[in-house]
């Protein structure tokens, strides 16, 4: 395959970026999406132009690294994959594809697509956790049963990879996505429920804070996660929110 | 350079973990206030010992060279983690995770360690479950456990096909608790550049502010390395991309002694190769061992067939088809240890019966499950059981809730639905046994540089039972290291804070930054993968699944020579000063040239074959690992002198006590 690509080049957090222009040729379309940008950064280096700079790691869709902005949509075309796992037969000879970072104000550009998402860090510093010691002494495993509708909700909501695809993907730059996933795994289970009430406040405090925006129920957010978390655990979210804002 | 001294305390095996805690110095709540140390690396094992230290009460500084800590490659462990729990009543005990792992081990790992890693097993999961850890579990509300590859129990506890994402999230939801309370500070894009040693003691690091290229001096009591393995030294594996050797090499070339590094296992189950194009291999869980079968064609001509794409599987009857693993190894079936998986996937396909264009593929097959699923599922429901596609909707449904994520994975990268058609498998690197030695506190050969997790060499021996790695990472982060740091650390309470502008961090300072600036200045004309691809081939070719004298002497002379010409002619682009990938990526392929060395060297002076090291020249008739007990029951550590070749070996005589020593098999 042939393919124009139109890329976000920013130097750095204060340079001005603009989108330049690279054409591509014999892409093979058993190539990743990030195997097709090495060939592209090898080609630059032997040009003499500086490779472009993207977040990757893992490349096997778990990491929650890479985050494209690809034709208009977070880790590009298809469903349920990060932009690791995006093959280039989704796309054909000939196409023009347009590679942007993740935008938002609380994801600062660091260079060409790769973003500062430590906001994310800090949410989930503010109460992303049971408050229990590694003493090694806490009870059996098997001593409090849980429903396994329960704990296999409690997992859907935990299979996020924090890459920040909901953010980029919504209008508002809202994190409501990904911070009702964190907040539902330990509201659906009962080692979570005890710290209920000050989790939700904080996080969603911390969330506001780092100036996400909120959430009007577009629902991009679900449509592009490519995790397939629920917008079921943005109600739920609100419903623990309102509930923790009538205790305090 | 002193003895090497395991330390493994007296007595009783079983008592010897319980009796060294009792016995060890401790450090008081107040004294912890005044100390600091330092974790490299966020995987489950620095991210567990770095939020119990932090619940301790030290002061933690904690690096990682990602955007966040949740994104270290334990995340991407998939089947599950065992622990002698023995919750389905099948026979399981402390003794049989212990016996298990030496023998999977091929008899290559230490007693004393392994039987506390057996030991501390149940506490993990005790543990992560009250972190909210959400583990896959009955319709009864109790944990579900699967079985995995070299045992006949089920202990292995998963979350779906991804155990390790949900271990790690627990371990970082803990540090985060600590970075909120300010115990633990964080440093994301931040890169370990060289160990400072200081009168003998480790007492600090360099690191490279990955986003704006600053060069940073950072001190400390003491300093654990949990920087992960070194399987990128073939370029191709299914570690991440970032996934590299650095941390540990240094501390290696600081005076700490590298073990058994050509221990590297080859996993049977990954998705092949597809292109020249390919950056990094895929993993398809040992779990799917449970329910799929491996089997080639009978026939050459079968095989020929399917190659050249004139006949699909499906149309391969029973008798067609041989289950090779079935037919070799009655016990354990399609769950044989790793090794045994991988030797036996290669010898049929260069024999001829691989399955794709390469001819290094076979599959893995789910049909029989789906069957055998389905049926129950109609029985409980009370449905037809002859009804061949209502069985088979109900038994892909059971598939699907137990393995879909993995499915959906492989479905993405090849192109081919595996519901209706068998996966194609193929071995690749994934995980290194050897690594850092530790003596039985995890310490390294530098006093206060401390290895945990896959970075040290100690409990897997020459081969590694699935879903250990992980029990290993939490064991030495969230049960031993706490406690055996502590032992180090109470020498050090009136010390104070280390100062950070002594000669020594001043020079280790300057040799970073020079190193950087040679690569800036190089201006060569091949780029970083350039090198790093070609080191991938002389590993694969030569230090890989089989390995033999002649080829291991090429590869050391050929690693040397790549190596120079590395120096010479490699391009980095950029400057210093800035988000410069390439430049990151240059220091660790340079240490990679170096390790690879080492490997060939440490594969070529282990004479017989063990778990994952074959030796040609050492085979019984069959063509099974045959080992030399009498020359070989020893650690090879080998101790920095320059050049890689001439690195000393210093052996660590392994004592088996408990058990009795026994050719390994899995018939």
């Amino acid at each position: 395959m042939n393919l124009t690509l139109k890329i976000w080049r920013q130097a750095n957090a204060a340079a001005k970026g603009n989108i330049e222009t690279y054409p591509i040729s014999d892409v093979s379309p058993d190539m990743s999406f990030l195997e097709m940008m090495d060939v592209l950064n090898e080609e630059l280096m032997v040009k003499g132009i500086d490779p472009v700079a993207f977040d990757h790691d893992c490349r096997e869709g778990i990491c929650g690294m890479c985050s494209m902005f690809i034709n208009g949509e977070a880790h590009g075309p298809d469903r349920l994959v990060t932009t690791c796992q995006l093959h280039m037969r989704k796309f054909n000879d000939g196409d023009t594809i347009t590679i942007e970072p993740f935008r938002a104000n609380a994801f600062p550009v660091i260079k060409d697509l790769t973003v500062d998402r430590s906001a994310f860090d800090r949410i989930q510093q503010a109460g992303g956790f049971v408050s229990v010691n590694t003493s090694g002494n806490t009870q059996d495993a098997n001593s409090i049963p849980i429903d396994k509708h329960d704990a296999d909700k409690a997992f859907d909501a935990a299979i996020c990879i924090g890459c920040g695809a909901c953010v980029a993907s919504c209008k508002n730059a809202s994190a409501m996505l990904f911070v009702s996933a964190k907040v539902s795994q330990y509201a659906l289970l009962p080692q979570g429920k005890i710290e209920a009430t000050d989790r939700v406040l904080n996080m969603v405090k911390q969330m506001d804070d780092e100036g996400f925006g909120n959430c009007t129920n577009t629902g991009a957010c679900e449509v592009e996660c490519p995790k397939g978390i629920s917008l079921e655990n943005i109600a739920r979210m609100n419903r623990e929110y309102y509930s923790a804002s009538l205790e305090g | 350079m002193a003895k090497l001294d395991s330390k493994i305390p007296k007595g009783p095996l079983s008592d010897k973990w319980t009796n060294h805690k009792s016995k060890i110095n401790l450090v008081s709540p107040a004294n912890k206030r005044q100390i600091d140390v330092i974790v490299v690396g966020t995987g489950l094992a620095g991210a567990s010992a770095s939020a119990t230290l932090a619940e301790l009460g030290y002061n933690v500084k904690t690096f990682c060279f990602q955007d966040s800590p949740r994104r270290a490659h334990s995340i991407a462990a998939q089947g599950g983690i065992n622990a002698a729990k023995n919750y389905q009543g099948d026979g399981d005990s402390t003794y049989r995770l212990f016996y298990d792992t030496i023998k999977g081990g091929d008899y290559r790992s230490r007693e004393a360690n392994v039987y506390r890693l057996a030991e501390v097993s149940t506490n993990i999961i005790d543990q992560c479950v009250a972190q909210g850890v959400p583990f896959a579990r009955d319709y009864g509300g109790l944990l579900d456990n699967r079985s995995f590859g070299g045992v006949l129990v089920s202990r292995t506890f998963y979350a779906k096909g991804q155990t390790g994402q949900q271990l790690l999230l627990g371990a970082y939801s803990a540090m985060n608790r600590q970075i909120g309370r300010g115990k633990i500070k964080m440093y994301n894009r931040h890169e370990m550049m060289d160990l400072v040693v200081v009168d003998g003691k480790a007492r600090g690091i360099i690191t490279r502010n990955l986003v704006d290229g600053k060069i940073e001096r950072h001190s400390a009591h003491a300093v654990v390395i949990a920087s992960g393995g070194y399987g990128n030294v073939f370029f191709l594996s299914t570690n991440a991309m970032g996934s590299n050797t650095s941390a540990g090499w240094k501390i290696h070339k600081k005076g700490a002694h590298f073990a058994n590094p050509c221990f590297t296992q080859i996993h049977p189950t990954c998705i092949p190769v597809s292109g020249d194009h390919q950056s990094k291999l895929t993993l398809m869980s040992e779990s799917l061992r449970n329910d799929g079968r491996i089997w080639v064609p009978k026939k050459l001509e079968d095989a020929k067939a399917i190659r050249e794409g004139n006949l699909k599987p499906t149309d391969l009857s029973e008798a067609d088809r041989d289950y090779y693993l079935e037919r070799r190894y009655p016990a354990f079936g399609n769950l044989v240890p790793r090794d045994v998986a991988s030797r036996a996937a290669k010898e049929r396909c260069d024999a001829g019966f691989g399955v794709n264009r390469t001819g290094e593929a076979v599959y893995l097959d789910f049909a029989a499950a789906v069957i055998r699923y389905g049926k129950e599922q109609a029985h409980i429901k009370g449905l037809n059981e002859e009804d061949e596609v209502l069985v088979k909707n109900l038994g892909q449904e059971v598939v699907r809730s137990k393995y879909g994520n993995l499915f959906q994975m492989y479905e993405k990268i090849v192109d081919q639905n595996p519901y209706e058609t068998p996966m194609m498998i193929y071995p690749a690197v994934h995980y290194t046994m050897g690594g850092v030695w530790v003596d039985y506190n995890l310490m390294t050969s530098i006093p206060g540089c401390f290895a945990i997790g896959e970075a040290n060499f100690s409990d897997h021996g020459a081969n590694r039972l699935g879903a250990s790695a992980l029990m290993q990472g939490l064991a030495d982060g969230y049960f031993i290291l706490p406690y055996t740091i502590g032992d180090y650390l109470s020498d050090d309470i009136r010390t104070g804070t280390i100062p950070i502008d002594s000669p020594e961090f001043e020079a280790a300072e300057k040799e970073v930054k020079d190193q950087l600036d040679a690569f800036i200045n190089n201006k060569g004309n091949h780029s970083v993968d350039y090198y790093h691809r070609k080191l991938g081939k002389i590993m694969w070719d030569k230090c890989g699944m089989s390995r033999n004298e002649k080829g291991l002497k090429d590869a050391m002379r050929e690693i040397k020579a790549l190596r120079e010409d590395f120096y010479k002619n490699v391009n980095v682009p950029g400057s210093q000063n800035e988000f410069n990938e390439q430049l990151a990526k240059a220091g660790r392929v340079a240490d990679f040239l170096e390790l690879g060395e080492l490997f060939a060297k440490d594969a070529l002076e282990r004479t017989e074959s063990c778990g994952g090291h074959f030796r040609e020249e050492s085979q019984t008739p069959e063509g099974e690992a045959l080992r030399d007990d009498e020359n070989f029951t020893f650690v090879s550590a080998w101790e920095y002198k320059g050049e890689p070749a001439d690195a000393v070996l210093r052996k660590e005589e392994l004592n088996f006590e408990e058990i009795e020593v026994k050719t390994r098999s899995y018939k």
